[in-house]
């Protein structure tokens, strides 16, 4: 399935969180999904929101724990790994999360922010120092940056300094759990040539989670899309987000706004006949148009109000 | 619902039983003292082990509690070492005077407070300089201090006011007044402290969240946003403020009552622990534990009932 | 507020803080009150320390020649009291009894608190059940009653007392101390630094402690001034060895004899007094400092204007709005003031929809508010003019702008949830704005909000009539907000990024369902978004703003096809479009290349 030896393999992988309330039943976010990512490779993930990809992201990092299923990383089992074991890991697996806020403590210097993982990693004060320098010029950040505090910093600036916190162990895999949804779209351009610059000169492998088609398909090599916490296609990333065969991710493709007045209406209007293909009751529809998706307002069925979980992002 | 309540009785129990326990073993340490102090210093060491077989002292701590709370649950809360009075009349006779105390100094603090709180959260300038000079001047002196001086100002050197004493409310409405006037100011004082600060932040948070903005751009009247919306949502962090401050003015009461020479809850509860009057302490320490559990109890339904969203009925 | 809707962008920040700088000890230092207040607790312990010098007599030795002595007597430098000893000598000793009495009870509160708050605050799980349940037991323990209770225990020693005062303060700590540790918890960079192999220890040290120090001082500041308070009040009582000199045994003393000698009351009181509210005070400043500037009440009130409007009071016929040279500003925490918007002029004609497209920190909401007359209370409107409908705005007070608001202009904001009064029904918030504007007896304005929610597409309006806000989901949401605002069918919508907390499936209704309602209102719409494809999908003509200026206006499609600024050039090149796709394929790296340096 990839082209390069498997790095990362997600086998049928359960997550559940506790119900809310008292005697409530657990509420299963994941329900057996199944990924794998080669070493060198980029997997974008794409998914709205509650449809579990960051779970996914979270349980690789041991930050949930799964209820079923395996995931392994190069070769080895990873999925209840304790404490020592994580601590190895970390040299191998590292996080840019979303929110470049609340990612790095305001309490601390960047400088602090970048050491503390090379220092747990047995690297003495005087070498982390010099290694932060060295992380620091890598995203294209001045030298003094070090001594600053992180509310000094803009979005952009503060999600560099993340990327150099994941880069500062060397590390062979990098969750990116949405690294660039909260920045503005120039930031957001500058930031994502900065992943993939890191990306073909290290050879790190990135799991690239997002709920922009458009993001994902600059980044990955191949694609996975999630939906309720199943994965429904997976392929190679020109494929998936242009010709899609399931009609989830087509419907996803059709209603991403597209920035061409001319070819967004030609989609709208492409999109509106799918809904009435599927308001028509065609097996196809029903059976491919799991929400039901409408937009007459006044033709709207039950099938919207049913729509699964909070529609809002971000995702925490 | 009922089962919610049932569970947080039953957890009630568990704790009443547990402190009452604690406090038995702590005090257990110093039974010796308590016999020889009812016979007074007269007496010899026979008649003091005597009045301890009596008592029950002897025996160990574990028998005597199991003892006391088999007669508090047949309604037998035990009798006064030195008056011999029962405990329950004892201590209900004393608990009109604190509470009469306690609660109209709430009920004073609390509307001045919401009243402040919401002024200075909404009009912002010198009725929110006011209302933060106000809580911080409530915080500088402690009650003794205050009550000291009124006393000193008002009662002795002005006359106004009975320096000391008590006149229930059922005997003579106008006596009862003043003399709990001066009490009541005291505690009143340190309510407001606590709690219109408290008001004016949970304002303040409440008239800058976005559903402000939602309905002032509909056109709603900014009384109906404040008042209607604003002082709804700020409602249930005020209730556990003031549930906090009912308590703490029940247990700060103490002071003041002595200052004032009333015959309350807290001076009974001090002249009670220095003669080592077991079963008066442990009718106290119970009933303080019961009237806690209550307030929490009390002010979890209102809350429940106040938030939607953890509505349990 | 304004803050959230318009975060700097990446060039402004740069400078934007170095200024706030400062260090929390520097702004202590420069605060007069901080510095009159610790003069006077550092005065007032060095008074004590110097106790054994300072004063001629032992303070329990008492002289038949001393009994209320008065102030001046030689070697009696305020007096004796009615046992004959000296008044000054017990005042210094006394200080040393509070001071002892304040850092005992403060030292356990805060190491109790402090302990057990990290370990509940972070563990969670059957540890937090544990911590929460102890500190719900101390906070059980009638605080003053106990110490009472356990007289027998104590002896009646201060310090033994105090030594249990401080766990009945601890719960105070206790509860500061876990909120903000579960806050942190929550943070990312806890869950990095666990991803980083950090060990829960250290992870506690390096990274929740800091947050959690400044809070734990402060609170200290007003646990001693408590502490001292409980003291003196228990001494009050009679608690305790007579042995030891203490200001509220003093005051007991003295209040007895008041009618002897008034003064012999008022030095102790003084002192505690003096003790207490200096501690108070100096905790306050240490407040400030360290927290930094607490929440100022705001009124609500139209925006202040400063200057009255350039009136170029011509050919604004067709327009609906005529936003002409807005100027706006805010003051900056360093004195100065901070302009976001540069004279803005936009036209709005009826019936279509504009987009203002900008990055955050352009200004768009900025100028989107400004119609509405709905900004923070502390912008000031420099400069400029908004006229609707050739009506001036500006300088509208508040009560004529409601009669404005929701009529003729609405608002669809960006947060459904959060835009939604929790503690109120659907319905009655709609029925509450369909009152305010219409007039309508309540039932009727009732039958009005149910037609409204199933005219945007509610499939249940009953149903979502009679829920709380957060029963419904985000696009529901979005859809009640969207009912209220064209319930008036209003002349003008402003729609603040109405899509971008949705998902995309959502947003693509919900840009449906305005088109929809636009065409069969003939409204105007102001449609603020950072999202090009959603300025495609509905807009008819395109404004882009960049720091506070507009700086192209154009119909979208020839926009789209032929921009004329630099900077809306930039912005459209960084759109990742299908023609961005990535083709090539996973590359292996050599070993030794791999990993920065």
């Amino acid at each position: 399935m990839t082209a390069t030896a498997p790095l990362l393999e997600i086998d049928d992988l359960r997550v559940a969180f506790p119900g809310r309330g008292f005697r409530a039943r657990p509420i299963e976010v994941l329900h057996g999904v199944s990924l794998t990512l080669g070493e060198g490779e980029v997997l974008g993930l794409v998914g709205e929101s509650g449809s579990g990809k960051t779970t996914i992201g979270r349980a690789t990092l041991g930050l949930v724990a799964a209820s079923g299923g395996t995931i392994r990383f190069q070769g080895e089992d990873i999925t209840h790994a304790g404490t020592a074991q994580r601590r190895a890991l970390a040299r191998d697996i590292q996080v840019v999360f979303q929110d470049p806020y609340s990612s790095l403590n305001p309490a601390l210097t960047i400088e602090d922010i970048l050491s503390e993982p090379l220092i747990v990693q047995g690297v003495t004060a005087r070498d982390a120092r010099a290694r932060v320098l060295g992380l620091l010029d890598k995203v294209e950040l001045p030298k003094d940056a070090g001594q600053r505090l992180p509310r000094e910093f803009s979005g952009g600036q503060r999600q560099r300094v993340a990327i150099a916190r994941a880069l500062a162990p060397g590390p062979k895999l990098i969750i990116c759990d949405e690294p660039v949804s909260a920045l503005d779209l120039s930031t957001q351009a500058l930031v994502l040539e900065l992943l993939m610059d890191i990306q073909r000169e290290t050879g790190v492998s990135y799991l690239f989670i997002s709920h922009d088609l458009g993001v994902v398909r600059h980044v990955s090599h191949r694609v996975a899309v999630i939906y309720q916490g199943d994965i429904v296609e997976t392929g190679r990333a020109a494929t998936v987000t242009s010709t899609p065969d399931h009609p989830y991710t087509r419907r996803l493709l059709l209603a991403s706004p597209v920035a061409d007045p001319v070819e967004q209406r030609r989609r709208r209007e492409e999109r509106h006949r799918m809904a009435l293909l599927a308001d028509g009751g065609t097996p196809a529809g029903q059976q491919g148009d799991p929400a039901g998706e409408h937009d007459d307002p006044n033709q709207v069925s039950g099938a919207v109000a049913g729509w699964p979980g909070p529609a809002i992002r971000p995702e925490a | 619902m009922l089962q919610y309540i049932l569970r947080r009785l039953a957890t009630a129990l568990v704790l009443a039983l547990l402190v009452t326990f604690f406090t038995f073993w702590l005090l257990s340490s110093s039974f010796d003292g308590v016999a020889a102090n009812i016979l007074g210093p007269a007496a010899t060491s026979e008649a003091i082990e005597a009045l301890q077989v009596q008592l029950g002292l002897d025996r160990s701590v574990v028998v005597q509690y199991f003892d006391w709370l088999g007669g508090v649950l047949t309604g037998d809360f035990g009798n006064s070492y030195f008056t011999s009075e029962p405990v329950a009349q004892a201590v209900g006779s004393r608990l009109g005077v604190t509470l009469s105390l306690v609660l109209v100094a709430l009920a004073i603090s609390v509307v001045i407070s919401v009243a402040l709180g919401v002024l200075a959260a909404s009009r912002a300038g010198a009725v929110d300089r006011l209302s933060q000079a106000v809580s911080l001047t409530g915080h500088l002196f402690p009650n003794l201090l205050i009550a000291i001086v009124l006393v000193v100002v008002f009662a002795v050197n002005l006359g106004w006011f009975p320096a000391t004493g008590y006149t229930p409310l059922a005997e003579n409405p106008g006596r009862w007044a003043l003399a709990i006037t001066l009490p009541v100011i005291v505690l009143v004082i340190n309510g407001i402290a606590n709690m219109a600060a408290q008001v004016r932040g949970t304002m303040i948070g409440e008239l800058q969240k976005d559903y402000v903005r939602t309905l002032r751009s509909r056109g709603v009247a900014t009384r109906s946003i404040v008042y209607r919306h604003a002082l709804r949502n700020a409602a249930s962090p005020a209730l556990v403020v003031m549930s906090l401050e009912f308590l703490s003015m029940f247990g700060g009461a103490l002071i003041i009552e002595n200052v004032f020479a009333l015959p309350g809850f807290g001076s009974f509860a001090f002249n009670s622990a220095l003669r080592g009057d077991v079963p008066v302490i442990l009718g106290i320490t119970l009933f303080s534990v019961l009237l806690v559990v209550s307030i929490n109890l009390l002010t979890d339904l209102i809350n429940g009932w106040l938030n939607p969203k953890a509505r349990l009925f | 507020m304004s803050e959230a809707q318009a975060p700097e962008t990446e060039t402004e920040t740069e400078a934007a803080d170095t200024t706030q700088r400062r260090s929390a000890f520097g702004r202590l230092i420069r605060d007069p009150q901080a510095v009159i207040t610790a003069t006077i607790l550092v005065v007032i312990v060095l008074l004590g320390l110097l106790a054994p010098l300072l004063a001629q007599h032992d303070p329990n030795e008492s002289a038949l020649s001393a009994v209320n002595a008065d102030p001046g007597t030689p070697g009696y430098l305020l007096g004796g009291d009615q046992s004959g000893r000296d008044i000054f000598a017990r005042l210094l000793y006394s200080i040393n009894t509070s001071v002892l009495s304040g850092l005992i009870g403060t030292s356990v509160a805060v190491a109790v608190g402090l302990t057990f708050g990290l370990i509940g605050g972070y563990f969670g799980g059957r540890t937090r059940f544990a911590t929460e349940w102890l500190f719900n037991l101390i906070m059980t323990f009638p605080g003053l009653l106990l110490l009472i209770v356990l007289l027998p225990v104590t002896g009646g020693d201060f310090r033994a007392t105090m030594l249990i005062f401080g766990v009945l303060l601890a719960p105070g700590v206790y509860r500061i101390v876990r909120n903000l540790t579960v806050g942190a918890r929550n943070e990312l960079y806890v869950d990095a630094a666990r991803v980083s192999g950090l060990s829960s220890p250290r992870i506690l040290r390096r990274q929740v402690m800091p947050t959690v120090r400044g809070p734990v001082i402060i609170s200290a500041a007003f646990l001693t001034g408590s502490a001292i308070g409980v003291q003196s009040g228990l001494a009050f009582l009679g608690l305790g060895s007579t042995e030891v000199p203490s200001f509220g045994a003093m005051i007991a003393d003295g209040f007895r004899n008041y009618y002897v000698d008034p003064l012999q009351f008022v030095w102790p009181a003084a002192f505690l007094g003096v003790l207490t509210s200096a501690l108070v005070l100096f905790g306050n400043s240490l407040r400030d400092a360290l927290a930094g500037a607490r929440p100022k009440a705001q009124k609500i009130a139209a925006p202040s204007v400063q200057a009255g409007s350039p009136a170029s009071r011509g050919e604004a016929g067709e327009a609906l709005v005529q936003i002409e040279g807005l100027s706006l500003s805010y003051p900056t925490p360093s004195g100065g003031v901070k302009e976001v918007l540069s004279g803005v002029s936009l036209a709005i004609r009826p019936g279509e929809t504009l987009g203002l497209v900008g990055e955050s920190g352009s200004g768009k909401s900025q100028t989107a508010f400004s119609v509405l007359g709905l900004l923070p209370p502390d912008a000031v409107i420099t400069s400029g003019s908004i006229r609707l409908e050739g009506r001036e705005l500006l300088g509208l007070r508040e009560r004529e702008l409601i009669q404005v608001r929701g009529r003729a202009i609405a608002y669809v904001p960006q947060e459904p949830m959060s835009n939604l009064d929790p503690s109120f029904t659907i319905g009655a918030q709609l029925v509450e704005g369909i009152r305010a504007t219409s007039g309508l007896p309540r039932a009727a304005a009732g039958k009005r909000a149910l037609e409204l929610l199933d005219h945007v597409g509610i499939p249940d309006p009953k149903r979502v009539f009679s829920s709380y806000p957060h029963q419904i989901s985000g696009g529901m949401a979005q859809r009640v907000l969207i009912a209220g605002a064209v319930a008036s069918r209003p002349r003008l919508l402003i729609a603040d990024e109405p899509t971008t907390a949705l998902d995309v499936t959502i947003q693509a209704e919900i840009l449906d369902l305005l088109r929809d309602l636009q065409a069969e209102m003939g409204m105007a719409i102001l449609m603020v978004t950072h999202n090009f494809g959603v300025v495609a999908d509905i807009c008819d003509r395109i404004a882009v703003m960049q720091q506070g200026r507009i700086v192209e206006t154009g119909e979208v499609e020839a926009v789209f096809r032929d921009p004329q600024h630099p900077y809306t050039r930039m912005l459209l090149d960084s759109i990742l479009d299908e023609s961005h796709v990535r083709t090539d394929s996973p590359v292996l790296v050599a070993p030794g290349a791999e990993g920065p340096r």
